[in-house]
């Protein structure tokens, strides 16, 4: 049902999307699809990365990573911008697009009020694209 | 050049990755960005905070807030009298530090260092040259240029008319260099030079050179965004302990004090200016509302971010700007804007050794008074509008990147003063008319656009551009406040940036209704010290980090 599954991830918060990735290698097996790992970063240098190359390549290798665990195709792609709290779910959008995905597996956290004037990232995502959105929320106590 | 030493948690799964080849020559620091920050999720809202800078720059500007609140009296005198020594005593400091940094700029632009690429000889501009160049003008002085467009021509050009004046051989009169007493076209000349001199290569060459250094330590060599970056060539890994702390600390005080101060007094000018135009009653339920919804509309401009934010307030406000302009060239003396373009910047170059000369001055009251000031006040802002230009600037040229930031914006404030400037004084010269020397300093644009047509429509337009510069200044100014509390980080959680926008607004207010903003804008002026030592390491930190730079062709 879907060849390509993309995946935004935050190199710097790993331990938020480890839920997620759980159900990425169960759904990538699952379809037999292949999965795009798609990061964001700033172009100043970061905490994960001081160039969108060195990014790039974490990436890269944090990809090959996860091929080692579903076994599925994999892809990475790095996408800079000056200002990503700002952009992301903008830039997300396009890339969805670009990688030519059908299914967008994200996390995201449970609904609160803070949501009115910060949207959740992957709620913005969903109402914008014509790919299944899977939201993942983490995973109750 | 191996780069195996990151963060321990930002090392999952990429262990040992070496740094790209080639373009980037980055330094080798055991720093990680965002090492020293503390996350936390206090009621839901995700923070990530450098602990010392964010915990000490809160406690010194609720101090000084207080103080200045309470002990309003005493406190006043003392910045007065500091602000007073330096500008007084060490004026010539100013002056000389200052010529430093546009002689390095100038140079720079000729040499082959010019050809180096901030962000790395592959990297790609993130904005159109349009966007960037009013993001540029905007943080840099579209506020000042609205002020003080009309008015310091016009004070030049009286007091060089006026002559000099001497009491026990002190100078007591204003007039730039020897004035022009009774001679018009001189005083006309001279002033317009010493205006241009304010506005022209030495402020934009003192945020090229903090700009330059941060964009090029931050892209090229991978240091954090932060002023303290500026110092590794000097202080090498100390920089990431207390010394580099305290220069942070003291460009979030120098940025946040900068902007409250400016927005409290901005508001009152904007107030004053709604109540000559519409009979809005100028008190302070004007200027509270009128913070309040410039910082509305910046706390939305912060939320859509750089590029749907600031970049598209900028840009505006340059058509704005440009059109109150070209109204301006149209309707005024435009024969005379148009010669006088070439004869002031003309002027200003001819003029321009004389004003810039720091020592055996004897127009102390000018130099001291007017330049020392005026330089004060530019490095003061510099770690602020530096540290976004260098942000936004990134895949630009060295070269280019000097000649956007330089020359210009010079050129835009000899062509903006000769128009503003230049009509109003032809209005003193050919039509007599005195109204707008008379006027209040925050009028005097308005005054100026009453003697031309379409009076309201050109004056609402003018107090929307200083709103709109306001805004924009306020939306910048919490970007980089939030990236130097966040420990270099751009990608701190975005609550934090809302944060700033809104303490920045009730510290204006506070003082705007407590009293005192000019006493804390002393303040603010005076950091201007310390940081023209930060910008004299930044020149020295730029040749020495060029030099090490691969050229692009």
């Amino acid at each position: 049902m879907f060849k390509k599954i993309m995946v935004p991830v935050d190199l710097a918060h790993l331990d938020v999307i480890e839920p997620s990735l759980q159900v990425v290698a169960d759904q990538a097996r699952h379809y037999g699809a292949e999965v795009c790992y798609v990061g964001v970063t700033a172009t100043t240098p970061g905490s994960v990365a001081r160039t969108p190359e060195e990014y790039q390549q974490k990436l890269e290798a944090f990809a090959e990573e996860r091929a080692k665990v579903h076994g599925q195709r994999v892809s990475a792609r790095a996408i800079t911008s000056p200002d990503p709290i700002a952009d992301l779910d903008d830039v997300l959008i396009k890339a969805i697009d670009e990688v030519g995905a059908d299914l967008v597996i994200m996390p995201t956290h449970p609904p609160k009020h803070l949501d009115v004037v910060i949207p959740a990232h992957g709620g913005k995502v969903a109402c914008h694209t014509s790919a299944s959105v899977f939201l993942v929320r983490p995973q109750q106590d | 050049m191996t780069n195996d030493n990151k963060a321990p948690e930002a090392n999952a799964g990429s262990e040992g990755i070496p740094a790209p080849e080639g373009p980037a020559n980055l330094i080798d620091t055991d720093y990680v960005i965002g090492q020293d920050n503390i996350t936390a999720s206090p009621l839901g809202v995700n923070v990530d905070l450098h602990g010392k800078v964010f915990t000490i720059s809160s406690l010194v500007i609720l101090f000084f807030v207080i103080i200045t609140l309470a002990l309003q009296d005493q406190v006043e005198p003392i910045f007065d009298a500091i602000f007073g020594f330096l500008t007084g005593n060490l004026g010539w400091f100013f002056l000389l530090a200052a010529n430093i940094f546009v002689i390095l700029a100038v140079v720079l632009i000729f040499t082959p260092m010019g050809k180096v690429r901030l962000g790395g000889a592959h990297a790609t501009p993130d904005f159109s040259y349009a966007g960037w160049f009013a993001m540029l003008f905007a943080a840099g002085m579209g506020i000042g240029l609205m002020f003080y467009g009309v008015s310091e021509p016009l004070t030049h050009f009286g007091t060089a008319m006026g002559g000099t004046t001497a009491e026990d051989g002190m100078r007591t009169d204003w007039s730039p260099l020897g004035a022009a007493a009774g001679n018009q076209e001189e005083a006309i000349s001279l002033g317009m030079a010493a205006t241009i001199f304010h506005w022209g290569l030495h402020p934009w060459g003192i945020y090229a050179v903090v700009a330059l250094a941060l964009a090029l330590f931050s892209f090229n060599k991978g240091l954090p965004l932060t002023m303290r970056s500026i110092f590794y060539p000097i202080l090498g890994e100390r920089v990431w302990g207390w010394a580099g702390h305290v220069i942070d600390i003291l460009a979030v005080f120098a940025t946040l004090f900068g902007l409250a101060t400016s927005l409290g007094i901005g508001a009152s000018q904007a107030s004053a200016g709604l109540g000559y135009l519409f009979g809005i009653p100028d008190n302070d339920v004007t200027m509270v509302l009128l913070i309040m919804g410039i910082t509305a509309v910046a706390l939305m401009s912060i939320l859509a971010g750089v590029d749907k934010g600031v970049q598209r307030l900028s840009q505006v406000n340059m058509v704005l700007a440009f059109l109150l302009l070209a109204f301006v060239i149209a309707v005024g003396p435009t024969l005379m804007i148009a010669t006088g373009f070439f004869e002031n910047l003309a002027s200003y170059l001819v003029h321009l050794p004389a004003l810039s000369m720091p020592f055996g001055r004897e127009d102390a009251n000018f130099s001291q008074g007017w330049t020392a000031f005026y330089w004060a006040w530019w490095i003061s802002w510099s770690p602020f509008v530096g540290m976004f230009i260098a942000r936004v600037s990134r895949g630009r040229t060295v070269r280019e990147f000097l000649i956007a930031v330089l020359l210009v914006p010079s050129l835009v404030s000899v062509l903006w003063m000769t128009a503003f400037g230049g009509t109003a004084i032809d209005q003193v010269i050919t039509d007599g008319f005195e109204g707008v020397k008379e006027a209040a300093l925050e009028l005097q644009l308005f005054v100026m656009l009453g003697q031309l047509p379409l009076t309201q429509i050109t004056s609402f337009v003018g107090i929307v551009l200083v709103m709109v510069f306001f805004i924009t200044s306020s939306d910048s100014g919490s970007l980089v406040i939030d990236s130097i509390t966040a420990g270099g980080k751009v990608d701190a959680p975005k609550p934090q940036r809302v944060f700033w926008a809104i303490i920045e607004g009730a510290i204006a207010i506070a003082l705007l209704l407590g009293g005192g903003l000019t006493a804390l804008q002393t303040a603010v002026i005076t950091t201007g010290l310390p940081f023209t030592l930060v910008l004299l390491a930044a020149c020295y930190a730029i040749i020495k980090g060029l030099m090490s730079e691969p050229r692009s062709g």
